[in-house]
C-alpha cells in the first residue's frame, strides 16, 4: 500500500510522542538514578554492601563523619544514633549503632534512607553494614541496636575533612501494603 | 453564545464556496472546517482566560493589604494552582492553536488541515478537561492545591484525593495538544500550496512548526510525571517518596524538562505574530528573516538542556550548576538576536500605530524587560536570592502576560477583520491597549521590588513592609481584569456588524491571507495559489 | 451596609495612612550582613546595570523609529531587511558581555559551595509549618514557631512590626565564625531562606543539603520559607539572632540548664489549675490554628476537640497521649514527640480536657506521659481522676 507523504509525517509524529513518553519511564528514570550513583547527585549512596578492599590504614589523615537522625512525617518511632560523630583515618572501619524503638503496638515496616553531604564525598564514604540496606520490621513495643559500619575511601579528596551521613526513617508499612494490594 | 456570534463569519459566505456549513449547534459539535475550529479555540481560551483571570483576581483582593481578609491559606492555594494550570494550559496554548488554525492553512495556500477530523477532536477534549480540572475545586478536599508545578511529595503523599482528577485532566489535555501539534505539522509539510518553500513561509508558521515539534517532544513527558504520579498515590510504587527507593528531587527533573520547552512553546507563537505585524505597520520587509529563523530553532533547541535552572537552589553538584547556569545565559543570545532584528524592521520605516502594532511594540519593550530579569535570574549565586521569591513572579508575568497574551491580543487585532469581514472600533481597541498596558505594568512592576526585598511567592499573607506594593499591584490587577471585559465587547461589536473590511485592510500586510476577501469564505484555497 | 461604609472608610485611611505606618518601601536585595551575601549583592547590581545599558541602547533606537520614522511625519520605508555583518555583531557582542558576567557569577558560585571547615553545625529541619534546630554536638535543639497571635492575623487587632516574621525561639548563632547549615525536610520540600544571609536552601524529606554563612555584624535577620508546602506556607517564618561569640556561649549554657529544669519539673506534682494555665498557652501556639481557639475545629479537615470523645471519655485518655505524641497518619495531625516536653504534653491534654465545657475534671501529670512513652499504655496511676 502506498502511503500519502502526510500520513508518514503524522506515523512519524506519533511514534515520535509514543517515544518520549517511553523516554521518560525507561530512560530518564534510570539514567538520573545512574547519575545519581555516579556523580552522588543528593548525596545518594550504594545501596548494597561495600566489598572491603584490603588497603593500607592512612593515618595521616583524620576524618570526622557524623551522624544524624530524621523522622519523616508519620514515623513515630525512636530512631538516633549512639555517638554523633566517629573519627576515622582513611581505610579504618568506624563502627557505631542505631538504636531504634517502636513505641506503638502495632507491627510496622521502617526504611532507613542515607544521604551523604558534602555530594561529591558520597563516593568515597563506603557501608560495609548497614540497616539501609534492607528495609527493618519492628513489632509493637520492639527495641534494637542496628550496627552501621562504615569505611572513609583513602582517595576522598584532600580538601575534605568532614563528612555528614544523614538517614531519614521512613514508615513504609503501608506502601508495602499497597504494593502487595496491586499485585 | 458562541454559535451566533462567529455564525456571522458564513453570512457572509463566498460564491466560489460549493457548500455552506450546516446550521445549529450540530455545525460546531461536527465541524472539521480549521476556521470553525479555530473560532472554537479562541472562544474556548478567552473564556478560559475569564476563568483564571476572576482566580487572578481573587488572590490580588486577599492580597490587597496584609492579614487574611477573604479566603483561607487552603482556598487561596487552590487559586493559585488554578490560576497557573488556567491560565499555562486553557488560554495561551489554546489561544495560539487557535490562531494556528485560521491562519496557518491561510497563510499556506492550504485548503485546510491536514487532519481535519481529529482537529475536531482535539477541541473537543479540552472542554470536557477543564471541566473535570476545575470540577475539583469542589470536591471534598478541594481542587489541586500545590502549585501549577505540582512539586511532589506535595502532590502525592500530601495531596488531597481529588488529585486523581486532576492527573486525567493533565492526560485529556495533553492528548490534545498532541493531536493540535501533529496536525500542524502535517499541515506545514505536506499542505503548502505550490512554490511556497520553507524559507518562503510567513514566520508565524515557521515558529509554530517548531513549537509543534516541542510539544510533540514534551508533552508526553508532562504525560509520564503525572502518570508516574498516580502509579505513586494509588499502585504503591515509590518514583517520588525518598522512602520507598524514590527521589522527590526526579519528580522536578522530569518537570522541568517538560516545564522549560513548555514556557518557550508559550512564547514560540508569540514571536511569530509580533514578526508579522511589526514589517506590515512599519511597511518594511522583517530585517532578517533567516537568522530569526534560526534564532527560533536554537531557543527551542537549548530549552531542552536549561531545565534545572529552575531548581539552583534544591542542592545540584557545582558543576551541573555551572552548566546550566552558562546554557541558560545561552539563551540570551538568539533571544537578543529576535529583539534587535524587530528593531532593525521598524528602524526607518514608515511606521503606523494602529491597535495590532501598539500592542507589538509593546510586546517587544515588555518582553525584553521580561529577557533581563531572566538573565538576572540564570545567574546562580543571585538565583539564591531571587528563586520562589516574587522576583519570579515578576519574570514570568512579564513574559507571559505583555508577552504571549499581547502578541495573541496583537494577532486577533490583526486578523479580526479577515475573520468577520468588519473593521473593529479603533478607537475602543487603543482604550483596551492603554488600559492593559497600564494596568499590566502596575500589576507586575512592584513585583520585582516585593520580590527583592524578600516576598516569597505562593503566600496568602505577607509582612508589613510589602504592603504599599502589594495594594498598587492589586489595583493594577483589578484595573487590568476589568479592562479584559471591554476586549469582549469590542470582539462581539465587531463580530456583530461594523466598516464592511476589505481583503486587505492594512496597508502594509504581506501574505497569502490577505488575497482572500474579508471574511474569509468558508472554504479557501481549494486551488493551490501561486506562490512567486 | 453601615459595615460596608466603614471599611471602605477604613480602607481609605489606610492607603493614605500606609506610608507613614509602613514606613520602608523596601526596592531592592539587601546588602545582607555577610561577605558571600555583599558579592551576591554586587553581582545582582552589576547584572542589573548591565541590562539598564542594554535597555537604554535598543530601546533608545527603537523610539528613535517610534518617533522619528512614522509615516506620518512623512516617513518612506527603506528597503534593506538584511546584513551579514549587522548579524554577526549583535550575537557577538552578547556572547561577549555574556562571558564578562559569567566570570564573576562563576567565582561567587564556587564559594557558595565551599562549606568546609565550619566552625560551627546546625541541622535545620523543616516540618509542615514550623522549623527544628538541631546544634550538633551541643545537646541542644528546638522547634522554632510563629508567634504572630490569630487575632492579629484576622484582623482583630492592630498588626505589630515584625508581622509574620516572629517566633518564639529564634536561631541563635555567633557572629564570625563559619557557620554550616544542614538542611533537610521531614515531609514535604520546604526551602530555609534568610535574604541578609543571602541563604536559600531547599529542605528534601530524605536528603541532606548544606549552605554556609560567617555573619559578620550581630542583629536580628528574619526570613521565610521558600518553597510551597501547604496550607501554612507563609506562615512559618525564621528569625536568626546573631550574638558575639561569649554571648552564644552564654545563650547555649542556658538553654541547657533549662532543659535540665524541665526534666525536673516533670517530676514535680503538678496541679490541675497549673496545668490548666500552661495548657492554655500550648494549646494557643501550636493546635489553635487547625483545632481553633474554641476548640471547634475545622471540619472534615480538622476534627472539633470540644465534646469529641477521645477528649471527653475516660477510657480514652490512652489514644489522646498517643495522638499527641505520635501524630495520626495520613491526616494533618503530626507526632510531637520531639517538640513538646512532658510537662507542655500533660497541660495541653488536660486543658482539652476541660476547656470548652469538656468539663472532663481529669489531670493527666507529666509522670503519666513519661509512662506512656515508655510502656504505650495509660494506667492513670499518678492522679486520680474526680
Amino acid at each position: 500500500m502506498q502511503l500519502n507523504p502526510a500520513h508518514k509525517t503524522i506515523i512519524k509524529a506519533t511514534a515520535t510522542a509514543v517515544a518520549m513518553f517511553a523516554f521518560v519511564f525507561w530512560v530518564m528514570v534510570p539514567l538520573y538514578n545512574v547519575l545519581c550513583q555516579v556523580t552522588g547527585l543528593n548525596g545518594k549512596t550504594d545501596p548494597n554492601p561495600y566489598k572491603t578492599v584490603p588497603a593500607a590504614v592512612d593515618t595521616s589523615r583524620t576524618i570526622t563523619v557524623q551522624f544524624l537522625a530524621t523522622n519523616n512525617k508519620g514515623m513515630n518511632w525512636d530512631f538516633k544514633p549512639s555517638v554523633h560523630q566517629v573519627k576515622v583515618h582513611p581505610g579504618e572501619v568506624g563502627s557505631l549503632n542505631f538504636y531504634v524503638r517502636n513505641p506503638s503496638g502495632k507491627n510496622m515496616v521502617g526504611q532507613a534512607i542515607p544521604s551523604v553531604t558534602p555530594f561529591e564525598a558520597t563516593d568515597y564514604l563506603h557501608k560495609t553494614e548497614c540497616f539501609c540496606f534492607t528495609s527493618q520490621p519492628l513489632e509493637g513495643h520492639e527495641e534494637k541496636d542496628m550496627p552501621l559500619k562504615i569505611i572513609v575511601d583513602q582517595d576522598l579528596p584532600k580538601h575534605i575533612n568532614k563528612l555528614t551521613l544523614s538517614y531519614t526513617l521512613f514508615d513504609i508499612t503501608e506502601m508495602n501494603n499497597k504494593r502487595t494490594a496491586a499485585r | 453564545m458562541t454559535d451566533q456570534t462567529i455564525g456571522h463569519v458564513n453570512d457572509h459566505d463566498d460564491s466560489h464556496a460549493d457548500h455552506g456549513p450546516p446550521k445549529g449547534l450540530m455545525r460546531w459539535v461536527l465541524t472539521t472546517n480549521h476556521k470553525d475550529i479555530g473560532s472554537m479555540y479562541m472562544w474556548f481560551s478567552f473564556a478560559m482566560f475569564l476563568l483564571g483571570g476572576a482566580m487572578a483576581m481573587v488572590i490580588r483582593a486577599e492580597l490587597f493589604q496584609p492579614g487574611l481578609q477573604l479566603v483561607q491559606p487552603e482556598f487561596f492555594n487552590q487559586m493559585t494552582t488554578m490560576h497557573g494550570l488556567i491560565m499555562v494550559f486553557g488560554a495561551v496554548m489554546p489561544a495560539f492553536v487557535g490562531l494556528a488554525n485560521w491562519m496557518i492553512p491561510m497563510m499556506i495556500g492550504a485548503p485546510d488541515m491536514a487532519l481535519p477530523r481529529m482537529n475536531n477532536w482535539s477541541f473537543w477534549i479540552l472542554p470536557f478537561a477543564f471541566a473535570l480540572l476545575v470540577s475539583t475545586l469542589f470536591m471534598e478536599g478541594g481542587g489541586p492545591n500545590f502549585g501549577w508545578t505540582f512539586y511532589a511529595p506535595l502532590s502525592t503523599d500530601y495531596a488531597p484525593p481529588s488529585t486523581t482528577f486532576f492527573i486525567f485532566a493533565v492526560h485529556m489535555m495533553g492528548v490534545s495538544s498532541i493531536m493540535g501539534a501533529i496536525n500542524v505539522i502535517a499541515t506545514i509539510l505536506n499542505l503548502r500550496a505550490p512554490g511556497m518553500t520553507l524559507m518562503k513561509m510567513p514566520l508565524f508558521v515557521w515558529t509554530w512548526l517548531i513549537t509543534a515539534y516541542l510539544l510533540i517532544a514534551v508533552m508526553p513527558v508532562l504525560a509520564g510525571v503525572v502518570t508516574m504520579m498516580l502509579m505513586d498515590i494509588h499502585f504503591g510504587t515509590a518514583f517520588f517518596n525518598a522512602g520507598g527507593g524514590g527521589d522527590p528531587v526526579l519528580f522536578q527533573h522530569v518537570f522541568w524538562f517538560f516545564g522549560h520547552p513548555e514556557v518557550y512553546i508559550m512564547i514560540l507563537p508569540a514571536f511569530g505574530v509580533v514578526s508579522q505585524i511589526i514589517p506590515a505597520f512599519s511597511r518594511k520587509p522583517l530585517f532578517g528573516y533567516t537568522s530569526m529563523v534560526y534564532a527560533v530553532a536554537s531557543i527551542a533547541f537549548l530549552s531542552f538542556i536549561v531545565w534545572a535552572h529552575h531548581m539552583f537552589t534544591v542542592g545540584i553538584p557545582l558543576v551541573g550548576e555551572v552548566f546550566f547556569m552558562y546554557a541558560t545565559m545561552l539563551i540570551a543570545v538568539p533571544t537578543g538576536v529576535k529583539v534587535f532584528n524587530w528593531v532593525a524592521t521598524m528602524f526607518r520605516g514608515a511606521l503606523t500605530f494602529e491597535t495590532p502594532m501598539l500592542f507589538a511594540v509593546a510586546f517587544v519593550v515588555l518582553f525584553t524587560i521580561g529577557g533581563f530579569s531572566g538573565l538576572m535570574l540564570s545567574i546562580a549565586p543571585a538565583d539564591f536570592q531571587y528563586h520562589d521569591t516574587y522576583f519570579v513572579v515578576a519574570h514570568f508575568h512579564y513574559v507571559l502576560v505583555p508577552g504571549a497574551i499581547f502578541a495573541i491580543f496583537a494577532g486577533v487585532y490583526y486578523w479580526l477583520p479577515k475573520w468577520t469581514g468588519h473593521m473593529y472600533d479603533a478607537g475602543l481597541s487603543k482604550v483596551h491597549f492603554w488600559m492593559s498596558f497600564i494596568g499590566m505594568n502596575l500589576t507586575f512592576f512592584p513585583m520585582h521590588f516585593v520580590g527583592l526585598a524578600g516576598m516569597p511567592r505562593r503566600i496568602p499573607d505577607y509582612a508589613l513592609q510589602f504592603a504599599d506594593f502589594n495594594m498598587i499591584a492589586s489595583i493594577g490587577g483589578f484595573m487590568f481584569g476589568v479592562t479584559q471585559l471591554l476586549f469582549l465587547f469590542i470582539v462581539i461589536k465587531c463580530v456583530k456588524g461594523g466598516p464592511k473590511a476589505e481583503a486587505k485592510p492594512w496597508e502594509g500586510a504581506h501574505g497569502l491571507e490577505w488575497m482572500v476577501p474579508s471574511p474569509a469564505p468558508y472554504h479557501t484555497f481549494t486551488t493551490p495559489p501561486d506562490v512567486k | 451596609m453601615r459595615l460596608q461604609a466603614r471599611k471602605l472608610l477604613t480602607l481609605m485611611a489606610g492607603l493614605l495612612a500606609s506610608p507613614a505606618l509602613w514606613a520602608e518601601w523596601a526596592v531592592n536585595m539587601p546588602e545582607g550582613v555577610t561577605d558571600l551575601s555583599r558579592s551576591i549583592y554586587d553581582l545582582h547590581m552589576t547584572i542589573f546595570w548591565i541590562c539598564v545599558v542594554i535597555g537604554i541602547v535598543v530601546f533608545g533606537v527603537m523610539f528613535w523609529s517610534v518617533i522619528f520614522h512614522r509615516k506620518s511625519r512623512g516617513a518612506k520605508a527603506s528597503e534593506f531587511h538584511e546584513s551579514t555583518l549587522v548579524e554577526i555583531l549583535w550575537t557577538s557582542i552578547p556572547f561577549a558581555i555574556l562571558v564578562v558576567m559569567a566570570i564573576p557569577a562563576t567565582k561567587t558560585l564556587i564559594e557558595v559551595y565551599d562549606t568546609k571547615e565550619a566552625d560551627i553545625d546546625i541541622k535545620v529541619t523543616g516540618y509542615q509549618w514550623k522549623w527544628q534546630y538541631e546544634y550538633l554536638g551541643e545537646d541542644v535543639s528546638f522547634f522554632s514557631n510563629l508567634t504572630t497571635p490569630r487575632e492579629e492575623i484576622n484582623n482583630q487587632r492592630p498588626k505589630n512590626k515584625d508581622y509574620l516574621l516572629e517566633v518564639d525561639e529564634p536561631l541563635v548563632v555567633p557572629i564570625g565564625k563559619k557557620i554550616r547549615f544542614l538542611v533537610t525536610g521531614a515531609d514535604v520540600i520546604h526551602s530555609w531562606w534568610v535574604p541578609e544571609l543571602a541563604v536559600k536552601k531547599d529542605a528534601i524529606p530524605g536528603f541532606i543539603n548544606e549552605s554556609w554563612a560567617k555573619i559578620n555584624e550581630p542583629g536580628i535577620y528574619r526570613g521565610q520559607c521558600a518553597e510551597l508546602c501547604g496550607k501554612d506556607h507563609g506562615f512559618m517564618p525564621i528569625v536568626v539572632d546573631a550574638r558575639p561569640m561569649d554571648e552564644y556561649q552564654k545563650w547555649l549554657d542556658e538553654k541547657r540548664a533549662e532543659a535540665a529544669k524541665v526534666r525536673e519539673l516533670t517530676q514535680k506534682d503538678w496541679t490541675m489549675d497549673e496545668l490548666m494555665e500552661k495548657g492554655e498557652q500550648v494549646y494557643t501556639k501550636l493546635c489553635a490554628a487547625c483545632h481553633q481557639p474554641n476548640g471547634m475545629g475545622l471540619p472534615p479537615m480538622f476534627p472539633a476537640l470540644k465534646d469529641a470523645p477521645i477528649a471527653v471519655e475516660r477510657s480514652q485518655i490512652g489514644k489522646h497521649i498517643d495522638v499527641l505524641l505520635y501524630g495520626v497518619k495520613g491526616t494533618a495531625m503530626q507526632a510531637f514527640k520531639e517538640q513538646l516536653n512532658e510537662v507542655d504534653m500533660a497541660a495541653v491534654i488536660t486543658y482539652e480536657r476541660n476547656a470548652w465545657g469538656n468539663n472532663t475534671g481529669e489531670v493527666v501529670t507529666p509522670k503519666d506521659i513519661l509512662e506512656y512513652k515508655k510502656n504505650g499504655a495509660y494506667t492513670g496511676k499518678y492522679v486520680e481522676a474526680k
